[in-house]
């Protein structure tokens, strides 16, 4: 059911540059107006989440540790320092593997229940499709936004034509099939069927959890469509961002109703991100379980806001069982509490 | 335990596809069974005194009722103190917004595993209160309410709450396996937080928090008796090794204050830990104290509030201050070492000693470095240490009786990396030692399903349930390498694993590693020993009338 609203409203979506452009031609509405809002929307939300999230206090550090520790003797036990560090930059390693490798989702383990010989057994194998795929995903969402880049800049720098070079090495139709292309629908077809399928991400899958997904999948295959198929004026495009960033806003002739469609979906997308899930992309960074090192009975760390605690006592302690301490030999700090209280 | 289904039945009970109604539709059951007890009304009354404005509500009541006696300003409350803690921690905060729901952590919570109940998801459990915050707190929640996985606070809300927040052992497993390190622990604990403010408690946790803080351990035994317990257990290794060894108690002047788990003094397996300590300590002839106001090492505050956690952990300070102790010797627990390794010195580091030093070995020389602002040493550091200096005559054969594997307690394992120290001390100590299937140890280690104040009888079915991963692995190693012996160093394992193997791998026995140390400890030259700690026969020396059966107890 969730499924299918998400499906819904990103056909509705779709249906709005459609009409818009196609039927009451507000180019400049949905060429321009939009997509610097939504670029706005995005800056300032981003921005504006990461403070907040900044501006929280770390009283304790808790680090999850997925290793063996600093040991008082290094050479006797290995620390592991990439999944237990004791420092900032050992910290910064397993940062890098978090937000490059995915490392801790690259441990991912399944569970089942068998009978093996009338006897119970739970196995556990290692499950690295959401890995996989979720790398696939990520980086191929990455490496095509990069590539968009080539709209955005002139001259266009030579990294970029290096990077469509290796994505379309594979030298498949024309124009030049794109690894990323595949890579971007395969991973979000794998994360929408995995939450279709497996009953138990189906239970715990809200209308948040498909929404970006469509769209994301909107986006690509709108992407994907003006490329491949209906083959848009890339010139007269790049007329158009161009004057976006350089603030001379100009609507050329000749750009297909499919062109303003995929802007609007990303569009959406860019006002969507700051206040959805999606915002994990920043939260990775400031997760305390992942980005502090382990080292608090190492060094002094002060919590903001440390509250005035005193413990019970140990005069109050000896007054109330001073007799019996006294009686069982145990030593008074004062020996007046050896008398009981009567 | 009558009604518990055998366990064959249980694990065929098992299963993980969801009910067919979505979770928020989904009642919970609160018979009984499904929730341990609440705390009594004089010790919430005692801590309110004690700890003003983090504890609330005293009153008789019972789960099972429809009528849970809140105040009735409870919602005011609660959401007052669920709006400071997203400041005070960004944990909170950034946990509330970033879970994908991916769903990695699903299938890695004992309790799920166990039970197949979909709110033992760890991203389900917290999403118990995430719902919460999106409904009450995010405007889109507001807005679109249920699309978003929103919801208002309410009574039911609450509730619910009670059951599932009671039923997470703050192991950490999941939040290993989170790609953004979503810990439900510290979910849990801010939930915690927020019911004790409302008094939603369980007497496993109040009355242990509030017996610690009175008398120093978490059964309220006075000193007098402590010092008759230990006194016990000093006869009880005199009758295995004919040596009267030394416990200090309370006394000043002292290089070492030893504080360990208070599990360790009054149950059993635990007591013999702590007489393999007692012993390590003599054999070394160490200069140190034990104390019985600071005898609770394990920290009851944890599962409450940070303020009581920070008011118990105090005690250790306190005490070694007014003994005059340069550093802490810790015993063998769980939850001690969390707090510990990730609380103590942030909490209480002020209140050190000027004459507390870094730790250093008096025997070895040794500078323990790794705990230069705590001051506090792991036995199994300070053992293994000893044992690499070759200070410790050590005699494994007398362990040959037994093949030992390794529990990894959940909080050294997962909040601190003690992984290598016990296992290095355990291969020293008995030449038959087995490492339990992969996935279940070291940092993937299974929580005993006791943790976190649940170790209580009430809620039995659900502790064998979530004992599962732990029973099933442990039973492998019984059927494959005939282990016999499953060492840990947790004193609520030792109390919380001895139902669960019984259950799950029946035949095996619990037991702390300084058990075995003590097992191994050779006093004098030519020593000769005919039991272990716990007063059973060696190999070789078993009285034959140990076997005699009496007449009609055949069936028994």
């Amino acid at each position: 059911m969730n499924a299918l609203y998400s499906l819904l409203f990103v056909f509705l979506l779709v249906l709005i540059p459609l009409f818009g452009v196609g039927a009451a031609h507000m180019k400049t509405f949905f060429g321009v107006c939009v997509p610097t809002t939504a670029m706005i929307i995005f800056v300032v939300g981003f921005v504006w989440k990461m403070l907040k999230w900044a501006r929280c206090a770390v009283p304790f550090r808790i680090p999850t540790t997925g290793g063996q520790q600093q040991a008082y003797d290094t050479t006797m036990f290995k620390q592991n320092k990439w999944d237990n560090p004791s420092t900032g930059a050992q910290t910064f390693v397993r940062m890098l593997l978090e937000v490059f490798a995915f490392r801790s989702l690259f441990r991912n383990t399944k569970v089942s229940l068998h009978q093996v010989d009338g006897k119970p057994v739970v196995a556990y194998r290692s499950n690295k499709w959401l890995w996989l795929f979720a790398i696939v995903f990520h980086y191929s969402f990455f490496i095509v936004a990069l590539r968009h880049l080539r709209l955005f800049l002139e001259p266009i720098p030579f990294f970029l034509h290096g990077l469509e070079f290796v994505d379309g090495i594979l030298q498949i139709g024309a124009p030049v099939m794109y690894l990323t292309d595949v890579g971007i629908v395969a991973g979000l077809l794998f994360l929408a069927a995995r939450r279709l399928y497996d009953s138990k991400i189906r239970y715990i899958s809200l209308v948040t959890d498909f929404f970006p997904v469509f769209l994301i999948l909107s986006v690509a295959l709108s992407g994907i469509y003006m490329r491949y198929f209906a083959k848009v004026d890339v010139i007269a495009i790049k007329e158009l961002t161009m004057g976006l960033v350089t603030f001379h806003y100009h609507i050329p002739e000749g750009i297909g109703t499919a062109f303003y469609v995929h802007v609007f979906l990303v569009s959406t997308l860019m006002v969507y991100f700051p206040f959805s899930k999606l915002m994990h992309m920043g939260g990775v960074f400031l997760s305390p379980t992942r980005n502090l090192p382990n080292d608090t009975r190492i060094r002094h760390h002060e919590n903001p806001w440390n509250p005035d605690i005193k413990p019970h006592a140990y005069a109050d302690y000896e007054k109330e069982f001073g007799p019996a301490m006294a009686e069982a030999g145990l030593p008074l700090d004062n020996p007046e509490n050896a008398k009981s209280a009567e | 335990m009558s009604d518990i289904p055998k366990a064959d039945e249980l694990f065929k009970s098992i299963d993980y596809n969801p009910p067919a109604t979505g979770w928020m539709e989904t009642p919970v059951d609160f018979s009984p069974g499904h929730w341990c007890y609440p705390g009594k009304v004089e010790k919430v009354q005692y801590m309110m005194d004690k700890i003003p404005g983090v504890f609330g509500n005293p009153r008789e009541w019972s789960p099972d009722q429809a009528d849970w006696k809140l105040p009735p300003n409870w919602k005011e409350i609660v959401m007052n103190g669920f709006r400071e803690r997203l400041h005070k921690y960004r944990s909170l905060q950034v946990f509330m917004d970033i879970c994908v729901r991916c769903g990695a952590c699903a299938d890695k919570c004992h309790f799920f595993i166990g039970s197949g109940d979909p709110k033992n998801m760890p991203v389900l459990r917290a999403e118990l209160m995430r719902s919460i915050y999106r409904g009450e707190f995010t405007l889109a929640g507001k807005i679109l309410s249920k699309l978003t996985g929103s919801r208002v606070m309410t009574e039911d809300v609450l509730k619910e709450w009670f059951i599932y927040f009671y039923q997470c052992t703050e192991c950490r497993r999941c939040s290993l396996f989170c790609p953004y390190g979503i810990d439900t622990a510290e979910i849990t604990m801010m939930a915690r937080e927020l019911m004790h403010l409302v008094g939603l408690n369980i007497n496993w946790i109040m009355e242990p928090v509030s017996n610690c803080n009175m008398t120093g351990n978490h059964l309220g035994i006075q000193p007098h008796a402590f010092k008759d317990i230990v006194d016990f257990m000093v006869d009880d290794i005199e009758e295995v090794t004919g040596r009267k060894v030394k416990a200090p108690l309370n006394e000043k002047g002292h290089e070492i204050i030893f504080i360990t788990p208070s599990g360790d003094v009054f149950a059993d397996p635990g007591i013999y830990t702590f007489m393999g300590y007692l012993m390590l300590f003599d054999y070394l002839d160490l200069d140190y104290t034990m104390s019985t106001y600071a005898s609770e090492g394990g920290n009851f505050g944890l599962f409450t509030n940070s303020e009581a956690m920070k008011k118990l952990n105090a005690k250790m300070y306190a005490e070694t201050n007014r003994l005059g102790c340069k550093w802490i010797l810790g015993g063998e627990c769980g939850h001690m070492w969390r707090v510990i390794n990730q609380y103590m010195d942030t909490m209480n580091g002020n209140l050190q000693g000027s004459q507390m030093t870094t730790p250093k070995s008096p025997i070895t020389g040794t500078v323990f470095e790794n705990s230069a602002a705590t001051k506090m040493v792991h036995i199994t550091e300070f053992t293994a240490d000893l044992i690499k200096h070759d200070k410790l005559r050590l005699d494994p054969s007398r362990n040959d009786h037994l093949t030992v594997t390794f529990h990894d307690s959940c909080n050294p394992a997962r909040a601190m990396g003690l992984l290598e120290e016990p296992r290095y001390v355990l291969k020293a100590v008995c030449n038959n030692y087995v490492e339990m299937p992969r996935g279940t140890t070291r940092e993937e280690t299974f929580c005993c399903a006791g943790g976190s104040g649940l170790n209580t009888e009430e809620i039995m079915e659900i502790r064998l349930r979530g004992g599962l991963p732990r029973g099933n692995a442990l039973r492998y190693v019984q059927d494959k390498n005939n282990v016999n012996v499953m060492a840990c160093i947790c004193a609520i394992d030792r109390a919380t694993l001895v139902p669960l193997a019984d259950y799950w791998a029946p035949g095996v026995t619990i037991a702390g590693v300084h058990e075995l140390v003590g097992n191994a400890l050779v006093f004098e030259e030519g020593e000769e020993r005919t039991m272990d700690l716990r007063q059973e026969p060696l190999p070789g020396f078993e009285d034959e009338d140990d076997n005699w059966t009496p007449p009609n107890m055949e069936d028994a």
